[in-house]
Formats: structure tokens, sequence, C-alpha cells
């Protein structure tokens, strides 16, 4: 979805704070929100992109108005009422009523991926050096695709393995595994030619998000003009 | 959104969840006070710290870093939760690295520990992908025109720590001093490592 979590390149929110001598958790309910959630993903309830996608479904101004130790609070309150681990109207009684998510947990992902096995071998699409272009998609659900990154060419810089699908196993399934890939992005690429020329992002993509970016050879294999610019 | 002694909102209802998923059997207080001890005691930058240090006495060791970082923090005793995919990238006098999470606060847990609430923050998560020479500055990091910028958004399951480079001057310091000179920042990126000298002068 595009929330207001994927914030990265946003402009206007404020210069960076930093505390001196930070504690690990600033009260001790923070504490005991911490480890709550990571007991109830160990043993379970939830897993970690349900997780995730529950913080991503804060309705915006709350989101930006919460700390972060808030916005767990609001996400695992959401997951056990929409699991039914503990309802809403239980935690209301004890004056914790959950805040109503922005979107349900079904709306999917843009993925329309298959149920592969869990011990098949998973071929990779690209190989290190590959040029390769991050899809322009914009699911309602879940997904790790930033939008900073979408439209834009970058290079495969290495290939991390196989790993499960967020976009789908922040749904429920099917259970989907691929690769997942550092790719490398010029600074110039994602934000315009006023960027400094030595600099880059290294992001980590499922191959679902990547495409080939067609070299001179297969577009001329296809008796096709090379596409040598974007858009 | 303060952090006074009297129980907010959020700590109300944080108490009443507790309540609630004790008497279901979900949770028990004992295995939730030993995940706060752990994060609060033992898991931190000092493990972080050692992991550097070695990598700066030990040429095979930090072949082994840079290659599988997981694999190498293990021998270490050092493993768990946001740990699991580890990827450790070094700086150089060219190439500067810098590491976030633009769509959370993914972070390496059992190297760095929890972050600090900067790392966690919009200004840290919106600004380290497009400006991180100017965000850097902030943090009083100045980097030439010549040094690489390589920004890592942690958007999957790696995450990432920076080997800083080893500061000059320290030639003849053992591992476990070396240690000591490491911070916290300077493994997320944002400062580099002050000579010894520096640091007892400041």
């Amino acid at each position: 979805m595009n929330g207001v979590h994927d914030i990265g390149g946003m402009d206007g929110l404020g210069p960076v704070v930093r505390e001196t001598d930070e504690p690990v958790f600033h009260a001790d309910w923070e504490g005991r929100m911490f480890a709550m959630a990571n007991l109830l993903i160990g043993r379970g309830h939830f897993n970690v992109d349900e997780f995730r996608h529950a913080i991503e479904r804060i309705p915006a101004p709350r989101y930006l108005g919460s700390t972060y130790y808030e916005r767990w609070l609001d996400a695992v309150q959401t997951l056990l009422a929409e699991k039914g681990v503990v309802s809403g109207a239980e935690m209301e009684s004890r004056g914790a009523a959950p805040t109503p998510p922005s979107q349900p947990a079904t709306v999917p992902g843009a993925s329309k991926v298959k149920t592969v096995s869990a011990a098949a071998r998973i071929r990779a699409k690209f190989r290190v050096g590959d040029a390769v272009v991050a899809k322009n998609l914009n699911p309602t659900g879940h997904t790790r695709l930033p939008r900073y990154v979408r439209g834009h060419r970058g290079v495969i810089h290495s290939d991390h393995g196989v790993y499960t699908f967020a976009d789908t196993n922040a749904h429920g399934g099917p259970l989907c595994r691929q690769h997942v890939y550092s790719v490398c992005f010029e600074a110039r690429e994602l934000w315009g030619p006023d960027a400094p020329r030595k600099q880059r992002v290294f992001i980590d993509l499922w191959e679902d998000y990547l495409a080939r970016v067609p070299t001179a050879r297969a577009a001329r294999a296809r008796g096709k003009k090379p596409a040598t610019k974007r858009r | 959104m303060a952090h006074g002694t009297a129980p907010t909102g959020a700590a109300l209802r944080v108490r009443a969840l507790e309540s609630l998923l004790e008497e279901k059997g979900l949770v028990e207080p004992k295995a939730l006070d030993a995940i706060v001890d752990t994060y609060e005691t033992r898991v931190g930058p000092r493990n972080g710290a050692r992991v550097v240090a070695k990598a700066w006495t030990d040429p095979a060791f930090r072949r082994r870093l840079l290659k599988n970082a997981t694999a190498a923090v293990a021998e270490l005793g050092i493993s768990g939760p946001e740990g699991e995919h580890l990827v450790a990238v070094e700086n150089t006098p060219s190439v500067h690295n810098l590491i976030v999470c633009t769509l959370c606060s993914c972070y390496p847990w059992p190297v760095l520990g929890l972050p600090p609430v900067w790392y966690k923050s919009f200004a840290y998560r919106s600004r380290a992908v497009r400006d991180p020479r100017g965000l850097l500055r902030e943090f009083g990091l100045e980097l030439p025109d010549h040094v690489e910028v390589r920004v890592w958004d942690a958007s999957a399951e790696q995450r990432y720590m920076v080997i800083p480079e080893r500061p000059a001057g320290t030639e003849k310091m053992t591992e476990e001093g070396l240690a000591e000179l490491v911070t916290r920042d300077s493994m997320v990126g944002v400062a580099k490592i002050q000579p010894p000298a520096r640091r007892a002068s400041r």
C-alpha cells in the first residue's frame, strides 16, 4: 500500500534529534510491549510480515503522531482482534480499545504468484551485473517495494538467495519463495541530475519487483529498437 | 509522547493487554522479563564492537565477515533475532557506507542492540536515501566529494552493519582496547571513529 510509512525521499520531517545516553526502553511499558510482540510472533500467533503490515494499516495521521512502541501496540491489538485471539470487546472492557485499522488485512498485495513447495529448487531469473528496472507496482496490500525506486533502473549487485515473499506472507499466503537481490541504484537515477555523482542506494528487492532492461542485442534479436533511455 | 513516570495512555493499555494475554495463557510475565533483560543487558553495540575489533586485527576473520557475516559473528557467540541474515559492509578511504530502513526500522539487533530513537525517526528514514551527505553533516561528519556514499536500505531479510575504518595511531592497541573505541554510530555509518588521542582530549 502507498502508506505514510513509505517515507524514503520525503521532505519536511525535520532534523534528526539525538539523545545522549539513551536508554534501551524509555519506560517500562515499552519493554513489555517489545517483549509481548516478540513472544506472540515467536509463538506463531502472527508473522512478522503481518505485523509490519498492521503497523502500515494504522491510520496515517495516527501513525505520524505515535511513538515507535505506540505503533507496535496498535498493530498487536489489531492482529489479536483480527485473528480472534482476543476480541476487541474484551480489550475495550479493560480500557484498551483497539484503534480500527485504515483497511482490513484481506486487501491483497499485487502479486499473482503461484504456491511453491518449500523444498522446490528455485532458479534465479537475474545474475549479478544484470540491468533491471523496479516495476511500477502500486499494490493496495503489503509490499516491500518502496515508491522511491519504482520505475527506476538499477543493477543487480548480489543475489541473497531464496526467501519467503513478504507481499504474500503478510496476507496468509500462498507460500511463495523467490530470490531476493541487492539492487544498486545511482542517486542521479533516483533523484535527478542535481544529486551527487558518487552516491548510490543499495536496496534488497524480491524478484517479482524487478523486470529486465532489454539489452541492445536482445532487442535486435526481436527486431526492435534497443531501449537505451528510460521512458 | 512524553516519557514521564505517570502512566500514559499507552502504559495503561499495555498493562491491560499483558494481563489479558496472561489470563489466556498466551504470555507469562517471566518470559517477558527475560526478553526485556536480554535486550537491556546482554544484546547491544558492545557485541558489534568486538566484531569490528576482530576484523581489524585478524585478516582471515575480516574476509569471512565480508563473505558471510552471520557465520562470522557466530564464531564469537553472537546470533539471534534480526541477525539471521547479516551483511557487513566496509568503509575505506574512498567508500562510506550508511544503513537505514526506510519502510520500518530494521536493524541488526544481535550486533547493535535495539535501535536508538533517531534511527527510527521519520527524519532519518526519509532523508538517508535522498540526502545522506546532508544528514551526515548534521551528525558532524563532512565527507569530501571524492568519497562514494553507499546507502543500504534494509527492505527485505538482510540486516546490515558497517565496519568503520580503523583510526590512525592504533597500530599497537590490543583487540580488546580497539573494541572500546568502536561506537554504535560508527557501525550505523553516521560517524567515524576518532583516534584515541583526540578522544582523550575531548
